[in-house]
C-alpha cells in the first residue's frame, strides 16, 4: 500500500523488552505467516543469507583489491590485467547472484505480507459478521475502522520490513561478533560495554520523546475534540457572536499541542545524530586506544594489523543494532497492532444452539410436511430426542411470560413483560426514550438474549429456533434508514436475492416506492451512494419498506419507521406501511401515536415496565398516561 | 499556493532556516569525518616505517584521534541543533496553519460553512495539517541535506579521483531513468489501488452500520461475498504495484555494484598506467563509501518527493480554506444600533447556490411589526428555516432586501445585528462545559439571577435544579446527558438570556411538551413584550394563538393570516391541522 508510512514514535519510548503477551502476539504472526507461506517464507530467509554473504564479500574484495592485485600488477613490467579481470568476473557473479536473491526476497515478501493481509482482512470480516448485535453496539465505528485500516498497515510494515531487517540485522550481529572476538577478546568487550553505552544513551532519548509523544497524543485528542465540538457548533457560535471567545480557547490549546509536540519531535530527531556520531566516537577510541596499546606492546598479540581489521568489523557490528534499536519502535507498535487485530478475532460469536429450522412445506392429505419447492408456506421442522421429526406451521405468534433483561448484568432495563401477539396481530409500543421499546424487539430476534423469563415463537421455545432461520422471518425497517451502496434495486433485492425484476416492482409498489422510484433518472437501476444521500428521508424510508416487503416475512418488526418524517410525507410512508402490515404479526414503535391508533393492542412502557395495554380506545377511556401523552399533555423522548 | 503557506511561517522562519544551516554542518562533518578516519587508519595505524614495515604512530593517532573526537563533537551539536530547530519550525509551523485556518473559519459565513461541510473541516484541521507538518518537517531536514550529501560526496570522489568521478556522471542518469520508469508504471497502480481501499472501507463501514439490516435479513453470507470480491480486487492490484516496487532495492544493488565493480576496474587501471601508487587502500574504502551515499542520497530525495506530491492533496486543502472570502461582512460605517424589533421582507428571492434557477424563496414580501408573535408553518422542504436565517444575515438574499428596525440588515455591523437578534437553531447544540457556562453563551455578564430568571422562562429552571450540581452540572459533548426536551429549553433559556430585540425559534419546543410549550409562550410574551417573536413548528398548537400565522410552501409564502383565518382560507393548514387532530379528544 502506498501512502505515508504511519510511524508512530510514542512507542519508541517503550524498551525492546516484550511482556508475555507481546511474545504470544509474535507467535500467532509467525504461525499466521508460516502457515500458508512456510516455503517461501524459507526462502526469503536463504536469500536474506545469501544477501549477507555477498556483503561480506564485497567488503572483502574491496579491502583486498590493492594489495592482491594492484601491487602485483605495478611490479609487472608488461602488466596481466587477466587477474583482476577474473577477479572481477567473480564477483560481477557474486553480485548478481546477491541482486538475484535480493529480487527474490522482494517479490516472495510482497506476496506473503499481502496475503497474509487479505487473509487477516477476510478472517476479521468474515468474523466479524458472526459477532453478536452487543459487540457493534459497544465498540464506536470508527475504532472498528481502524482494524481494517491502521492495524493492518502496521502489520504490513511489520511484517514486510521490520522482520526482514529484523532477521537480517541479527544474521549480521551474529557473524561479526564472532569475527570480533575471533580478532580479539578485550576489544570485542571494549565495544561491547560501548554499544550498551549508546543503547542507554538513546533509550533515554527515546523515553524522552516517548513521554512526551504520549502526551501530544493526548493534546491532539483534546484539540481535535474541541476543533470537532466547535465546528460542528460553528453556526451557533455565530449567532451568538462567540468567535473571539472561541478563539481564545482554540489558542490555549493550539499552543500546548505545539509545545507538546514540539518536544516530542525535538527528541526523536536529535536520536539519529547522537547514535550516529556515537559510532563514531567508538571508531576513534578504539583506534586510539588500540593504536597506542598496540605500539607500546603492552599486549603482543595486539598488532596493529588487528587492529585494522577490527575497526572495520566493530563499524559494521555497530550499524545493525542502531538500526534494531530504531525499528524496535516500529515493531512495538506493530505488535499492538496486531494484538488489536487478534482481539477482534478472539471475540467471541454469537452462540446459536438452535436446532429447529425453517423450511418449506404443503399440505398432503391433511398433514403438513417439508417438500423442497417455494410453496408460500413454511414450516418449524423440529427434531426431537427420539429421533422423530414434527413439524409446526409458521404462522407468527409470539408469547413472552415474565420476561427479564439487562444490557449490563445487574441494571435490569425490562422487568416482567408478559405479552402475546396472536398471528396479524397489530402489537403496539410507546413510551419515553430509554423505556424498553426497542429492547423488547431486539428480543424478539435474539439480538439479545433474555435474562429470566420465556419466548415462544408459535410455540417453540425461542432459544430452540436457529438464530438464521428465526430472523428470516421476521422482517424489519428501523427508524435508521440503512441502505448500501448500489442501485435502487439492489437495494430492494437484499430482502430476497432471488428475487425476479416483476418481483421488485411490485414489492415497491406494495411500499408506495413505485411512483417515485420511476420519476427518478434511472428508475431502478439509479446508483444510491453515501446510504442514499441523493434521496429524501421519505424515499429512503419507502425504499427500506420495499426491502422488508420482498422478504415477505410472516411477522414484521417497525421500530420508530416515520420518525423522522413531517406529517405529510408521513402520510404516503403510512400507506406503505399499512399495505405491508397486511396479514402478518406486527410490533409498531412509533413516536407518532397517529401511527398506533389502530394497533390491536397498545403497550404504554415506563421505565422497563408495561404500565397499561388495551385498544386506542379503552386507553384513551383509562385516562392514564397514554390519555395524557396522545393530548399532549406529557413529554414523550 | 506554497506563497500561502509559508505566510504562515511566521516567527518560526529562524528555525526554518537555521535548521539547514546546521544540516549543512552535520553533512560537512559527515563527509570529513571518514576522510579523516582515513587518515587515522594510513597515518596512525598504518604507518610504515623507512623499511616499510608497519610500525604505527603513537603521536599522529593521538593528533588525528583528538581532532576526530572534535569533529564529533561539533557534528553532534549541529545534529542536535538541526533536530531541535526542524522540529521548532515544523511544529510551529503547524501551529500557525491550525490558527490561521481556525481564525479564518470564525469569519466564514454560513454559506462558507455550508459549502465546505464540518467533516471536511475537521479533516483540513487535522489530518492535513498534520501531513504537511511532516512534510516541511522533511524538506527543511532531508531535501536540504540528501542533495548537499550528494554534492559533498560528489565533490570528494572528484577530490580524490576526478577520472573515477565520471562513473557517477554514468550512472546517476540510469538510477534516475530507472526510478522514473518505476513510478512510471507502479503510479496509476496505486491510484487504482487506492480507489478499491476507498471501496473496502465503504464495505465495512456500510456493514457496520447497517449490521442490524444484515442480520436481520440474514444476509451475513451475502456481505462476506461482497467484502470478499473488493478484498481480492485489493489484493490483485497491491501485489502488482508492490511487485513493481520491488524493483527499486535491485535497481538500486545494480548501482552500487555496478559502480564497485567500475571504481575497482577503472581504479586499479588508472593506479598501474599512471604508475603512481596514488589511490591507497583508504582513499579505496572512502572511494566506496562515498559511492553507498551518493546512490542512498538520490534514493532518499526520491522518496522525500514522493511523499512531499503526496501531501499535496492536503496542502491544497489547507489553502482552500485560507483563501476562502467570507461573503458577508461589515459595511464601511456600520450602523450599531437597532432601533426596534420590526422586520420587513422586499421583494426576496434566495438561492444558496446563488443560482436564480434553484431559488428557495421566491417573492418573499412580508412586514413584521416589532412585539408581534409570528409564526411559520410548513412542510420539510419549504423554506421556513432558509426564511428566518435571513434576518441575522446568516445569509444574504439573492435579491431584494429585508429589512430590520427600518434599515437594510446589510447596513448595520454583524455583531452588533445577531447580538440584537436571538436565535434558537433548528440543529441545536450545547457545548461540553457546565449549564451555566452554556448559559452564558447569551450573555457574559449575565447574574445567578438573570439565569434563573431566563430558565424560569424557559420552563428549565425545576429540571437544573435538581441536577446533582444544578448550574454547575457538566455537560457532555452534544448534550447527551440531557433529554431533548431539556435540550431545548436549555437552548431557549440561553437566548433569551441575549435579551434580544427579536427571537426566533426554528422548531425549537418540538420535544417538549405541549402544556410546557403553552407556558414558555406565555413566559416569552410577559417577560419580552417588546421582543419580535418568530416561532417555527410543527405542531399547530404552538403557533395558533400568534398575532400572524405564515403558511409556507414551496418556497413561497402560501397564506398569512391568524388562526381562524387560516382554517376557514389556507388549504394546506386545514390539512395539517386536521392530520394532527383527526379523531383526537381535543
Amino acid at each position: 500500500m502506498a501512502g505515508p508510512k504511519k510511524y508512530d514514535p510514542a512507542l519508541m519510548g517503550k524498551k525492546l523488552s516484550m511482556n508475555k503477551s507481546q511474545g504470544k502476539t509474535l507467535k500467532r504472526l509467525f504461525s499466521l505467516i508460516t502457515k500458508k507461506y512456510k516455503f517461501s517464507f524459507l526462502l526469503v530467509f536463504f536469500c536474506i543469507i545469501a544477501n549477507a554473504v555477498v556483503s561480506a564479500a564485497s567488503a572483502m574484495f574491496i579491502g583486498n583489491i590493492i594489495d592482491d592485485y594492484v601491487t602485483p600488477l605495478l611490479s609487472m613490467s608488461v602488466p596481466d590485467y587477466s587477474d583482476l579481470i577474473r577477479a572481477i568476473i567473480a564477483m560481477a557473479v557474486i553480485f548478481l547472484v546477491g541482486i538475484g536473491a535480493t529480487l527474490a526476497q522482494q517479490l516472495l515478501m510482497v506476496r506473503i505480507t499481502q496475503g497474509v493481509m487479505k487473509r487477516v482482512r477476510d478472517d476479521m470480516f468474515d468474523h466479524m459478521q458472526t459477532l453478536p448485535v452487543k459487540y457493534f453496539d459497544t465498540h464506536t465505528h470508527g475504532d472498528v475502522m481502524s482494524y481494517y485500516t491502521n492495524d493492518i498497515d502496521t502489520l504490513r510494515m511489520m511484517i514486510s520490513q521490520s522482520i526482514p531487517q529484523l532477521m537480517s540485522s541479527v544474521i549480521t550481529i551474529v557473524v561479526y561478533l564472532v569475527m570480533m572476538f575471533s580478532t580479539n577478546v578485550w576489544l570485542t568487550l571494549f565495544v561491547l560495554l560501548f554499544v550498551a553505552f549508546t543503547l542507554l544513551i538513546s533509550g533515554k532519548v527515546a523515553g524522552k520523546s516517548g513521554k512526551y509523544f504520549v502526551t501530544q497524543q493526548k493534546a491532539l485528542g483534546e484539540e481535535n475534540g474541541f476543533i470537532e465540538e466547535m465546528i460542528n457548533g460553528q453556526k451557533v457560535v455565530k449567532v451568538f457572536n462567540h468567535e473571539e471567545k472561541a478563539k481564545e480557547d482554540f489558542d490555549k490549546l493550539n499552543n500546548g499541542l505545539c509545545d507538546t509536540s514540539y518536544k516530542a519531535n525535538k527528541f526523536v530527531n536529535i536520536l539519529g545524530p547522537i547514535n550516529g556520531n556515537l559510532g563514531h566516537l567508538q571508531y576513534v577510541l578504539i583506534a586510539v586506544v588500540g593504536g597506542v596499546l598496540a605500539i607500546s606492546g603492552f599486549d603482543p598479540s595486539l598488532t596493529l594489523g588487528v587492529i585494522a581489521t577490527f575497526l572495520v568489523s566493530s563499524k559494521a557490528f555497530t550499524m545493525p543494532i542502531t538500526q534494531v534499536a530504531q525499528q524496535a519502535g516500529a515493531i512495538v507498535m506493530a505488535l499492538a497492532g496486531a494484538q488489536r487485530v487478534f482481539d477482534l478475532l478472539d471475540e467471541k460469536s454469537e452462540d446459536d444452539n438452535g436446532y429447529v429450522t425453517l423450511v418449506n412445506a404443503k399440505y398432503e392429505n391433511g398433514e403438513l410436511c417439508e417438500c423442497k419447492e417455494h410453496t408460500g408456506l413454511w414450516a418449524w421442522k423440529h427434531p426431537h430426542e427420539d429421533g422423530t421429526l414434527t413439524y409446526t406451521e409458521l404462522k407468527g405468534e409470539v408469547r413472552m411470560s415474565e420476561v427479564d433483561f439487562a444490557y449490563v448484568e445487574g441494571k435490569t432495563v425490562l422487568h416482567d413483560i408478559t405479552l402475546y401477539a396472536e398471528p396479524g396481530q397489530k402489537v403496539a409500543f410507546v413510551g419515553a426514550t430509554g423505556a424498553g421499546k426497542t429492547t423488547i424487539t431486539n428480543l424478539i430476534n435474539r439480538f439479545y438474549d433474555i435474562e429470566d423469563g420465556k419466548i415462544r415463537y408459535d410455540g417453540i421455545n425461542l432459544n430452540k429456533i436457529k438464530k438464521d432461520d428465526l430472523r428470516r422471518s421476521l422482517g424489519i425497517v428501523l427508524q435508521e434508514t440503512n441502505l448500501f451502496t448500489g442501485t435502487v434495486a439492489d437495494n430492494i433485492r437484499y430482502g430476497k436475492l432471488d428475487a425476479t425484476d416483476e418481483e421488485i416492482v411490485a414489492a415497491a409498489k406494495l411500499a408506495n416506492a413505485h411512483d417515485f422510484i420511476s420519476r427518478l433518472p434511472q428508475g431502478y437501476d439509479t446508483e444510491l451512494t453515501n446510504n442514499g444521500a441523493n434521496l429524501s428521508q421519505g424515499q429512503r424510508q419507502l425504499i427500506s419498506i420495499a426491502r422488508a416487503a420482498i422478504a415477505d416475512p410472516p411477522v414484521m418488526i417497525l421500530d420508530e419507521a416515520t420518525s423522522s418524517i413531517d406529517t405529510r410525507t408521513e402520510a404516503l410512508v403510512q400507506r406503505g406501511m399499512d399495505a405491508l402490515m397486511k396479514g402478518r404479526t406486527v410490533f409498531v414503535i412509533a413516536h407518532r401515536l397517529s401511527t398506533v391508533k389502530n394497533s390491536d393492542v397498545i403497550m404504554v412502557l415506563d421505565q422497563g415496565r408495561i404500565i397499561e395495554r388495551g385498544t386506542h380506545d379503552d386507553l384513551i377511556a383509562e385516562k392514564g398516561q397514554y390519555y395524557r401523552l396522545y393530548t399532549g399533555a406529557f413529554e414523550l423522548e | 499556493m506554497i506563497k500561502r503557506l509559508a505566510k504562515s511561517i511566521r516567527e518560526f522562519k529562524a528555525p526554518s532556516i537555521l535548521c539547514p544551516l546546521f544540516i549543512a554542518g552535520e553533512v560537512t562533518m559527515e563527509v570529513i569525518i571518514p576522510m579523516v578516519m582515513a587518515k587515522l587508519l594510513d597515518e596512525g595505524i598504518n604507518y610504515k616505517n623507512a623499511e616499510g614495515v608497519v610500525v604505527g604512530n603513537a603521536q599522529s593517532l593521538w593528533q588525528i584521534g583528538l581532532f576526530l573526537i572534535f569533529l564529533v563533537l561539533v557534528s553532534i551539536t549541529c545534529g542536535v541543533l538541526a533536530g531541535d530547530f526542524a522540529a521548532k519550525a515544523s511544529t510551529g509551523f503547524a501551529r500557525n496553519l491550525r490558527h490561521d485556518m481556525y481564525y479564518r473559519i470564525q469569519n466564514f459565513s454560513f454559506a462558507n460553512i455550508d459549502k465546505f461541510s464540518t467533516s471536511s473541516l475537521v479533516t483540513r484541521l487535522t489530518t492535513d495539517v498534520t501531513n504537511v507538518q511532516n512534510s516541511y518537517q522533511m524538506i527543511i531536514r532531508i531535501a536540504i541535506r540528501s542533495p548537499l550529501m550528494m554534492i559533498f560526496s560528489l565533490i570528494m570522489v572528484f577530490v580524490i579521483n576526478p577520472q573515477l568521478g565520471l562513473i557517477f556522471v554514468a550512472v546517476l542518469p540510469i538510477l534516475a531513468a530507472g526510478l522514473l520508469i518505476i513510478m512510471k508504471f507502479a503510479h496509476p497502480i496505486f491510484t487504482l489501488m487506492l480507489k478499491t481501499y476507498d471501496k473496502l472501507n465503504r464495505v465495512v463501514q456500510e456493514n457496520l452500520r447497517g449490521i442490524r439490516v444484515v442480520k436481520s435479513f440474514v444476509r451475513e453470507d451475502k456481505e462476506r461475498e461482497k467484502f470478499g470480491e473488493v478484498s481480492d480486487a485489493t489484493y490483485k492490484l497491491a501485489t502488482k504495484a508492490e511487485k513493481i516496487i520491488a524493483f527499486n532495492m535491485p535497481l538500486m544493488q545494480v548501482c552500487i555494484y555496478g559502480v564497485m565493480l567500475l571504481v575497482a576496474w577503472f581504479g586499479a587501471n588508472f593506479v598501474v598506467n599512471t604508475n603512481e601508487a596514488a589511490l591507497t587502500t583508504g582513499e579505496l574504502t572512502s572511494m566506496f563509501t562515498y559511492s553507498m551515499q551518493i546512490l542512498m542520497n538520490f534514493m532518499m530525495l526520491s522518496m522525500v518527493f514522493m511523499m512531499i506530491v503526496m501531501s499535496r492533496a492536503s496542502a491544497n486543502r489547507i489553502v482552500e480554506v485560507l483563501n476562502e472570502e467570507s461573503d458577508i461582512t461589515d459595511p464601511e460605517n456600520p450602523v450599531t444600533r437597532i432601533a426596534d424589533g420590526s422586520i420587513i421582507f422586499k421583494d426576496v428571492n434566495f438561492s444558496y447556490s446563488k443560482d436564480i434557477n434553484k431559488l428557495c424563496l421566491t417573492d418573499i414580501d412580508l412586514e413584521i411589526k416589532s412585539g408581534e408573535t409570528v409564526g411559520i408553518i410548513g412542510g420539510t422542504g419549504s423554506s421556513k428555516s432558509t426564511l428566518v436565517q435571513l434576518v441575522p444575515r446568516l445569509y444574504d438574499t439573492t435579491s431584494g432586501e429585508v429589512l430590520v428596525g427600518g434599515k437594510n440588515v446589510k447596513e448595520y455591523s454583524v455583531k452588533a445585528l445577531r447580538d440584537a437578534v436571538a436565535m434558537v437553531l433548528q440543529k441545536n447544540v450545547l457545548f461540553s462545559g457546565t449549564v451555566r457556562e452554556n448559559l452564558k453563551w447569551g450573555n457574559e455578564n449575565a447574574t445567578d439571577d438573570e439565569i434563573n430568571i431566563a430558565l424560569k422562562s424557559a420552563c428549565a429552571y425545576d429540571f437544573v435544579i435538581k441536577m446533582p450540581q444544578g448550574l454547575d452540572t457538566y455537560i457532555e459533548q452534544g448534550g447527551t446527558n440531557v433529554s431533548g426536551g431539556q435540550k431545548q429549553r436549555l437552548c431557549i433559556a440561553r437566548a433569551l438570556l441575549k435579551n434580544p430585540k427579536i427571537l426566533i425559534l426554528d422548531d425549537s419546543t418540538s420535544a417538549v411538551d405541549t402544556q410546557t410549550d403553552a407556558y414558555i409562550r406565555n413566559a416569552m410574551k410577559e417577560f419580552l413584550p417588546e421582543t419580535t417573536k418568530i416561532i417555527i413548528a410543527q405542531r399547530i398548537s404552538s403557533v395558533e394563538h400568534a398575532d400572524k400565522i405564515i403558511v409556507m410552501d414551496g418556497g413561497k409564502i402560501s397564506d398569512v393570516g391568524t388562526h381562524e383565518e387560516l382554517l376557514s382560507k389556507s388549504e394546506i393548514y386545514k390539512e395539517v391541522y386536521s392530520s394532527q387532530t383527526k379523531g383526537g379528544v381535543k
